[in-house]
């Protein structure tokens, strides 16, 4: 079951780190979307929740609308909740015509869960994405910024999501 | 094959991590040549190598620095296209992963060039993995005083500024671009105002793609070895990125003028499982499409154009046999679909109708008129779309036109033989 992100509670732990992350970007409101990626990044499913969004539009301070205009433009910027580990598949060219659909099928059976649910621990979840340029890695996939390919067996798959715990 | 590296002439030879180490290389002794120079001599360099810009759009570099230095309004800036978005192009990746100062002491020249004060690195958020080492070479290009105040005793102040994108391949559109680094979400705007006169904060903004940049150091350094080789329109070298079902995939330096079988036949190692080709796409994904009859022709600027190709972000991407041209275009629209900000109609819904003629196509359910209407389309949306990616997303299906005609055969004509 996907989390219910009105039920995330902002701590104050949680806005210390936001708060570092607005000087770090120096409360400058043109660099919005690398302080959501970097706040995005604090949160252990890698995602904005409303409150976090309320939490910034106040602090930098910045319309709200123009944050949920760049939080769902973004592919990069998630307003639900993801797995700790999300697995973003590579769906371009190059990761196609070496079979990512081989790749997809291995990710799907070893979770047994779909594009859109978690694994039921919490840690993972699979996301569609373009091209990342690692098209020489191809089929590839992308963990917490890591690339990982080419994956050809489930053999390797199967070792690289059990590096993740 | 000839092996030539000269854009990729530093990449092993030091530390990414370490000014020093980059100038006990030569390092920063193009920016202290240039600080000597007039911006427009400098552009007459970029000209008489006859660089054309390597983002995908192929614009002249000289001209393009001296246009953004005839602009009188104050505040220039300089952007560095970083965003990659191009499907099977992964040059600018391993510029910055092996020659990141060379990058910096680029944007540098391009800033004294055109007058800038600012230089902005907009970087597409897949290769965040890569924000260290160019902050890094910002911070300590700023401790050794070139960037900054005063930069080497000119009286000329200039800083670098690192963005991020967040995986949107319209960002690497120019007037995109800006708006994102701006703090808003990236839609193209109308064109007027052109970028050179209201740019990036509404300044003079002078943009160009990583590889162009990072030709410069190099050509004010010693531009004779890059002069020497090439065509007669095409001078130098350029960076594929080559993928797809080749052997070995991956970015060579190739002088132009090299055939497009020793790219991938020589350079890639040839065709996985010794397949035969099935079709070779140049430019990325909006680039154009044909088959094994152009491997003999060679990689420059001018043969492309004479056989309806494009080099655009100079990506080589090989299909073998085992993926219909069908699917290869639907894989294509996919793409765009998804990437389509939605903005104007003739894309958003142009891309969406191709697509599902290409499923009927596929499926074998398409009527004749649907043909003509997908033909229709194709035309009809690089004329009416607002920014490059309308204009573009139907390269691949028009250049299919031509060199496949046979999948979008007459139904009449595919019942009378079936
Ligand atoms: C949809 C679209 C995507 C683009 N993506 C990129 C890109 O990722 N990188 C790039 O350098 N240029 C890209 N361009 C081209 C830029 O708009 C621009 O022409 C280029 O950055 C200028 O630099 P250059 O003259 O050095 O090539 C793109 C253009 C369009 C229309
Ligand atoms: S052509 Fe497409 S991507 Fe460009 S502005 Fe229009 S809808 Fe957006
Ligand atoms: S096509 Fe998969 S990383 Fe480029």
């Amino acid at each position: 079951m996907i989390e219910d992100s009105s039920k995330f509670e902002l701590t104050d732990e949680l806005k210390i780190k936001i708060d570092k992350i607005l000087d770090d970007h120096h409360h400058d409101f043109t660099q919005i979307v690398g302080v959501l990626i970097d706040v995005q990044d604090e949160i252990p499913q890698h995602y904005i929740p409303k409150v976090v969004a309320f939490y910034i539009a106040e602090k930098l301070p910045l319309k709200l609308s123009v944050i949920y205009d760049c939080i769902t433009f973004y592919d990069a910027l998630s307003e639900k909740p993801r797995g700790r580990y999300p697995i973003e598949i590579c769906d371009s060219i190059a990761c196609k015509v070496n079979n990512n659909e081989f790749l997809l099928g291995a990710l799907k059976d070893l979770l047994g869960i779909d594009f859109g649910t978690v694994t039921y621990d919490g840690r993972f979840t699979i996301e569609k994405v373009s091209c990342f340029g690692a098209c020489d890695r191809a089929p590839a996939v992308r963990i917490n910024k890591i690339v990982y390919g080419p994956l050809k067996t489930k053999e390797q798959v199967r070792s690289l999501l059990e590096q993740f715990v | 094959m000839q092996n030539i590296s000269y854009l990729t002439e530093n990449f092993g030879k030091y530390d990414v991590f370490s000014i020093d180490s980059y100038i006990n290389i030569g390092g920063f002794q193009s920016l202290r040549k240039a600080v000597t120079m007039d911006g427009d001599d400098i552009a007459t360099i970029l000209s008489d190598a006859k660089i054309k810009g390597r983002g995908g759009a192929e614009y002249p570099m000289g001209r393009k620095w001296s246009q953004a230095r005839a602009v009188k309004r104050p505040h220039h800036c300089v952007v560095c296209n970083a965003d990659e978005g191009e499907t099977c192009t992964f040059k600018d990746r391993e510029l910055i992963t092996n020659d990141s100062f060379n990058l910096i002491e680029a944007m540098i020249i391009a800033g004294w060039a055109v007058n800038a004060e600012d230089g902005y690195i907009y970087m597409r958020a897949e290769y965040s993995h890569l924000r260290p080492r160019i902050l890094n070479a910002i911070k300590q290009a700023e401790d050794r005083g070139f960037l900054g105040k005063n930069i080497l005793g000119t009286n000329w102040n200039y800083k670098i500024h690192l963005y991020s994108g967040a995986g949107a391949y319209v960002c690497g559109e120019g007037t995109a671009l800006i708006r994102s680094i701006e703090g808003k979400a990236g839609r193209p705007r109308m064109k007027p105002p052109f970028m050179k006169q209201s740019g990036l904060f509404t300044r003079p903004t002078c943009i160009n793609n990583v590889e162009s940049l990072s030709l410069v150091p190099h050509l004010l350094r010693d531009s004779t070895p890059y002069l020497q080789v090439g065509t007669k329109e095409s001078t130098g070298t350029k960076l594929v990125s080559v993928g797809g079902n080749v052997n070995k995939p991956g970015v060579y330096e190739i002088a132009f003028g090299t055939t497009v079988r020793e790219i991938i036949y020589g350079l890639a190692g040839g065709i996985q499982g010794n397949r035969k080709i099935r079709l070779i796409q140049f430019g990325g994904a909006s680039g154009k499409i044909s088959d094994a009859r152009i491997l003999d022709i060679p990689y420059s600027y001018e043969a492309f154009a004479a056989n309806n190709l494009i080099i655009g972000s100079g990506s080589v991407l090989v299909i073998d046999e085992r993926t219909s041209v069908i699917d290869f275009l639907r894989y294509t629209q996919d793409f765009f679909l998804h990437e389509s900000c939605g903005q104007c109609t003739p894309c958003r819904e142009g891309n969406r109708h191709i697509r599902i003629f290409l499923e009927k196509i596929k499926n074998g359910t398409y009527t004749d008129e649907d043909i003509q209407t997908m033909k229709t389309f194709a035309k009809v949306m690089p004329m009416s779309s607002l920014c490059g990616l309308g204009e573009t997303a139907q390269n691949a299906l028009k250049s299919a036109f031509n060199i496949f005609p046979e999948v979008f055969a007459s139904r009449k004509q595919t019942e009378a033989v079936g």
